[in-house]
C-alpha cells in the first residue's frame, strides 16, 4: 500500500502472552476468546540492546483480517500462512479443544512466526496496514476496512471460472500448481500417519507404567528379589512418563510441517491470480479480435459470420449508409480503446509474472532451508528419545540383575 | 521310609561336593561303590523307597545320588546352574536331553489332532538306547501329568500349556498357537527331566521311549477310572471340612503363592498388552517411511534429507520387529509358564491340606471313640507318616521351585531390558548417522545467504 519503510531500525517481534477474555460479539452474545500480546522492540545497531516501542493485544480474527488484506493487495506474493484455526491431525490424547492451554501455546508460537515472516519479507514489511497492526491498537479494524480491500478481492467464482477456461497459462504456473497440490497431499498424509504413530508410541510407553505398580506390590512378599523389583518398577514409571515430553516436542515438529501445508494454499492463490489475469487477457484479446472482424464486415459489406444484426437487417430491411458509418466509427473507437487496454493488460501480466516468480524463487529457497532444518530437528528429537530409552533400560537391567 | 532328609546343603556347592556332603549313610554307599557293587546297590536302592520306581544308579554322575530319598532339593540342580551361568553349557551335568518339534496334523474320521515329535538323547543306563524318537499328542502329555501328580501329590509338577485358548481363536490349530504350545511342551518335559525326583519316574520313561501301541497298553494299566473318581470325591469331601491347623510355614507358603499368583497374572496381561501395542506401532511405522520417499519425488533439493529420514524410519521399524520377537521368545512364555505354575502350586497346597485333613478326621474320630480304637490308632500312625512325608516333600520342592522362579523371572526381565537397550541403540545409530550426513552438507550451505531472522 505504501513504499515507505516504517522500520528505521531492525525490530524484534514477540507474541509473548495469551489471555482468555470474554466479551460480546456482533450479535451481542457472550463469547470467550483468547487475546495475544504483541510486543515490538527496536534494536540498536551498535550495542544490540532492544527497546520496547509498542505493545498491544490482538485476537486471532484480527490476524485473519490482516492476512486477507495482504492477499488482496499483494497477489503476486506468497503470503505467509496463519497457524491452523482448529486443531487438526490430532492424536487421541491431545486435545482438539481450541481453549486447551497446549493448543493456545502452540498457536501463540505460530502467530509470532507469522508476524516474523511478514516482517522479514522485503516487500510485505513495508506495508502501512501491517505497521499499524503492530502499533495502533484501537481503530485498526476500521482503518483496514476503509481501504475497501474486500471490494477489490476477486470472487471465488470468477477465479474458478478462469481456472477452467484459460487457454494459455504460463507453463511454470501450471507446474507450480501441480507442485502445490502434491505438497499439500503428501504433507497431509505424513501428518496423519505421524499422528497415528504418536498414538501407538504413547500406548507402548504407558503400558510399561503398569509394571511399576505391580512390581511394587509384588516386592512386598519377596525377600531377596524385593529391592530389585521395587527399583526396577520405579524405572518403569520413569519410562512411561517420559513419553509426554517426547510427544510434546514432536508436536512442534508437526507445526513446522503444517506451516508448509498451508503455504501450499498460498502458492495456489498466486497461481489462481495468474490464471485470472491471463484469462482476462485472453478474453480482452478475443473481444478485440471479434470487434475488428465486425468492423471489417461492415466496411466490406460481407457477412462472414452470423450476427443478430445481420439477421434483423435481412428481415426488417437494410440500414442506411449513415447508420453503417456511425456504427463503424463506434467500433473503431472501441477497437482503439481495446488495443490500449490489451497493451496495458499485457504489461500488467508480464509484470505480475516477473514479480511473482521472483517471490516464488525466494519462497523455494526458504522452504528448502526450513524443511531441511525441520528434518534435522526431527532426527535430533529421535536421538534424544533413544538416549533416554537406553538410560532407563540400562538402569532397569541393573535392578533386574540384582534381584 | 527315609523321609527325614532335608537337604539343607547350600545351593551353590559344587557338584562332587554336594554328593559328598550327603548325610545319610545309606546314600553314601552308592557314591563310593558306583562301579563295583551294582547288584548290592540295586537292592539297597529298592529297599529305600516304595513309591519311586527302581533307580539304577550306574551313572558316575554324582548329582543323581540324592534321588532315592525325599530330598528333591538338589545341591546342584542342573536347572539352577543353567540359570546362574547363562552362557556356559555344562553338558556333563545333564544326562537327559529332550526336544519337541515337527508338529504334524493327523486327520481321522472322528477327529483332527496334532502330534509332536519327541527326541530324547540320554546316557543313562536304565534306558535301553541312547536315542529315542516318538510321536505324542497333547492327550498323552495330559496323561503323563496326571500320573506324575498321582505318584507325587505334594511335589510341584511343571505346568502344561492350556488345552485351548477360548477368546480370539478362530481356528484351533493356527501356526502361532502350535508354535507356542510346542515350546511349552518342550519346557514341560525338560523341567521334569531336571527335577531330581520326577526325572526317574517310570511313566516319564515310558512316555519318552515307548512306541504308540506300547504306550496305549501301558496307559490301561493304571488304577481304573472309577477308583480315581472315588478318590476325587473323597478329596473334595475332605477339603470341604477344612484344615484345622495348617502349620505356620505352609500358611506363609499359601499367602505367598496367592499374592504371587495375582501379581504374575497381572504381569502376564501387561506383557501381552505391550506386545500388542508394539505390533500396532510397528504396523503404523511401516507406512511412515515410504511417505517420505513419495515426497522426495517432488522435491529436488530435499531428496537426500527425505530419503535419509525414510531409511531411518524403516530401520527403526525393523528394530521394533526384532524387539517384538525377542519378547515373544523369552519374556512372554516365561511369565505365562509361571501363571500356570502358580495354579499348580496352589493345587499342590490343597492336596497337602487334604492329606492333613484325612489325618485330622481320623484323630477326631479317635477323640469321640467312634470306631475301633486300635484300628484307628494304626491308621493314624500311617497317616502321620504320610503327612510328614508330604510336608517334607513339599517343603523341599517349594524351596527349589522358588529358587528357580527367581532365576527364571530375573533372566526373563533382564532379557527384556537387553532387548530394549539393543532396540534403542540400533535406532540411535541410524539417526546419528543421518544427522552426521546432514550436518556435513549443511556446513557447505551455510556460506550462502541466510534468510532474515525469525
Amino acid at each position: 500500500m505504501t513504499e515507505n519503510n516504517f522500520w528505521l531500525k531492525k525490530i524484534e517481534i514477540n507474541v509473548s502472552e495469551a489471555e482468555k477474555r470474554t466479551g460480546r460479539n456482533a450479535m451481542n452474545m457472550q463469547e470467550t476468546y483468547t487475546a495475544y500480546l504483541i510486543e515490538t522492540r527496536s534494536v540498536e545497531h551498535t550495542d544490540g540492546q532492544s527497546v520496547l516501542t509498542d505493545s498491544l493485544w490482538r485476537r486471532y480474527s484480527e490476524f485473519e483480517l490482516l492476512r486477507n488484506y495482504l492477499l488482496v493487495y499483494y497477489p503476486h506474493i506468497v503470503v505467509p500462512p496463519l497457524p491452523e484455526k482448529r486443531a487438526e491431525f490430532v492424536w487421541h490424547k491431545l486435545s482438539a479443544d481450541n481453549m486447551d492451554p497446549d493448543f493456545v501455546e502452540r498457536r501463540r508460537i505460530g502467530l509470532e512466526n507469522f508476524l516474523l515472516r511478514v516482517a522479514s519479507h522485503p516487500i510485505l514489511c513495508r506495508d502501512k496496514i501491517f505497521y499499524l497492526f503492530l502499533t495502533q491498537e484501537g481503530n485498526w479494524k476500521e482503518t483496514v476496512n476503509e481501504t475497501g480491500f474486500q471490494l477489490k478481492a476477486d470472487s471465488r467464482l470468477k477465479a474458478l471460472n478462469a481456472t477452467f477456461r484459460v487457454k494459455n497459462p504460463d507453463k511454470r504456473f501450471t507446474e507450480l500448481k501441480h507442485y502445490s497440490d502434491e505438497l499439500q497431499s503428501v504433507i497431509s498424509h505424513l501428518l496423519r500417519v505421524r499422528a497415528r504413530v504418536a498414538d501407538r508410541l504413547y500406548g507402548v510407553y504407558k503400558v510399561h507404567g503398569n509394571y511399576g505398580r505391580v512390581f511394587s506390590e509384588w516386592s512386598a512378599i519377596e525377600k531377596e528379589m524385593g529391592d530389585g523389583l521395587q527399583s526396577a518398577g520405579h524405572h518403569m514409571d520413569v519410562y512411561a512418563s517420559s513419553i509426554d515430553d517426547i510427544l510434546e516436542d514432536e508436536e512442534h515438529y508437526a507445526d513446522q510441517l503444517k506451516e508448509y501445508l498451508f503455504y501450499a494454499e498460498a502458492l495456489r492463490a498466486v497461481c489462481r491470480k495468474h490464471e485470472l489475469m491471463q484469462y482476462d487477457l485472453e478474453m480482452a484479446a478475443q473481444d478485440l479480435a471479434s470487434k475488428k472482424q465486425q468492423c471489417e464486415e461492415l466496411a466490406t459489406g460481407t457477412v462472414r459470420t452470423f450476427s443478430l444484426k445481420g439477421m434483423t437487417t435481412k428481415l426488417f430491411g437494410q440500414e442506411t449508409p449513415e447508420q453503417r458509418e456511425a456504427r463503424i466509427k463506434v467500433l473503431e473507437e472501441q477497437i482503439s480503446e481495446g488495443e490500449q487496454q490489451l497493451k496495458s493488460k499485457n504489461l500488467e501480466g508480464r509484470e505480475f509474472v516477473k514479480n511473482a516468480w521472483a517471490d516464488i524463487e525466494r519462497f523455494k529457497e526458504q522452504k528448502n532451508h526450513d524443511l531441511k532444518e525441520a528434518l534435522i530437528s526431527y532426527a535430533v528429537m529421535q536421538i534424544s528419545m533413544c538416549k533416554k530409552g537406553i538410560q532407563v533400560w540400562t538402569n532397569a537391567k541393573e535392578c533386574f540383575s540384582k534381584m | 521310609m527315609e523321609g527325614e532328609r532335608l537337604a539343607s546343603q547350600a545351593r551353590s556347592s559344587g557338584l562332587p561336593a554336594g554328593g559328598a556332603t550327603a548325610e545319610s549313610p545309606g546314600v553314601d554307599a552308592p557314591l563310593l561303590g558306583s562301579s563295583g557293587s551294582s547288584a548290592l546297590l540295586q537292592a539297597e536302592v529298592l529297599d529305600l523307597d516304595e513309591d519311586e520306581d527302581d533307580l539304577e544308579v550306574f551313572s558316575k554322575d554324582a548329582s543323581l545320588m540324592d534321588m532315592n530319598s525325599f530330598s528333591p532339593m538338589m545341591p546342584t540342580s542342573p536347572l539352577s546352574m543353567i540359570n546362574q551361568v547363562k552362557f556356559e553349557d555344562e553338558p556333563d551335568l545333564k544326562d537327559l536331553f529332550i526336544t519337541v518339534d515337527e508338529p504334524e496334523s493327523h486327520v481321522t474320521t472322528i477327529e483332527t489332532f496334532i502330534t509332536y515329535r519327541i527326541i530324547t538323547k540320554t546316557s543313562r543306563g536304565e534306558f535301553d538306547s541312547s536315542e529315542f524318537e516318538v510321536r505324542r499328542r497333547y492327550q498323552d502329555f495330559l496323561w503323563l501329568k496326571g500320573k506324575l501328580e498321582e505318584a507325587h501329590p505334594t511335589l510341584i509338577i511343571p505346568p502344561l500349556p492350556e488345552k485351548f485358548i477360548v477368546k480370539g481363536m478362530v481356528e484351533r490349530f493356527n501356526d502361532d498357537f502350535i508354535e507356542t504350545r510346542r515350546k511349552a511342551l518342550q519346557k514341560f518335559l525338560n523341567r521334569i527331566a531336571d527335577h531330581p525326583t520326577l526325572t526317574f519316574n517310570e511313566d516319564f520313561k515310558v512316555f519318552l521311549t515307548a512306541q504308540a501301541w506300547e504306550l496305549s497298553s501301558h496307559k490301561k494299566q493304571g488304577p481304573g477310572l472309577l477308583s480315581r473318581m472315588g478318590q476325587t470325591v473323597r478329596a473334595v469331601a475332605l477339603s470341604m471340612r477344612g484344615v484345622k491347623s495348617r502349620p505356620e510355614e505352609f500358611m506363609e507358603m499359601n499367602n505367598f503363592i496367592e499374592i504371587f499368583s495375582q501379581k504374575i497374572n497381572l504381569i502376564d496381561k501387561i506383557s501381552q498388552r505391550i506386545y500388542k501395542e508394539e505390533r500396532e506401532y510397528s504396523d503404523e511405522m511401516k507406512e511412515y517411511g515410504p511417505i517420505h520417499v513419495l515426497w522426495s519425488a517432488s522435491e529436488e533439493d530435499l531428496v537426500d534429507s527425505l530419503r535419509g529420514v525414510a531409511r531411518c524410519l524403516d530401520q527403526c521399524c525393523k528394530a521394533t520387529e526384532k524387539r517384538m520377537s525377542g519378547l515373544s521368545e523369552a519374556l512372554l512364555p516365561a511369565v505365562h509358564e509361571y501363571v500356570l505354575y502358580s495354579e499348580m502350586v496352589m493345587g499342590v497346597m490343597k492336596r497337602r491340606d487334604q492329606i492333613q485333613a484325612e489325618l485330622d478326621s481320623k484323630v477326631e474320630a479317635l477323640t469321640y471313640k467312634k470306631a475301633d480304637t486300635d484300628l484307628l490308632i494304626e491308621e493314624i500312625g500311617k497317616l502321620e507318616d504320610k503327612v510328614e512325608c508330604a510336608n517334607n516333600a513339599l517343603k523341599a520342592d517349594w524351596e527349589r521351585w522358588k529358587h528357580n522362579m527367581q532365576n527364571d523371572i530375573k533372566s526373563a526381565f533382564t532379557d527384556m531390558a537387553e532387548e530394549n537397550i539393543h532396540y534403542y541403540e540400533q535406532c540411535l545409530a541410524t539417526w546419528e548417522s543421518f544427522l552426521a550426513s546432514q550436518t556435513d552438507l549443511h556446513m557447505e550451505e551455510t556460506s550462502e545467504d541466510k534468510p532474515e531472522s525469525h
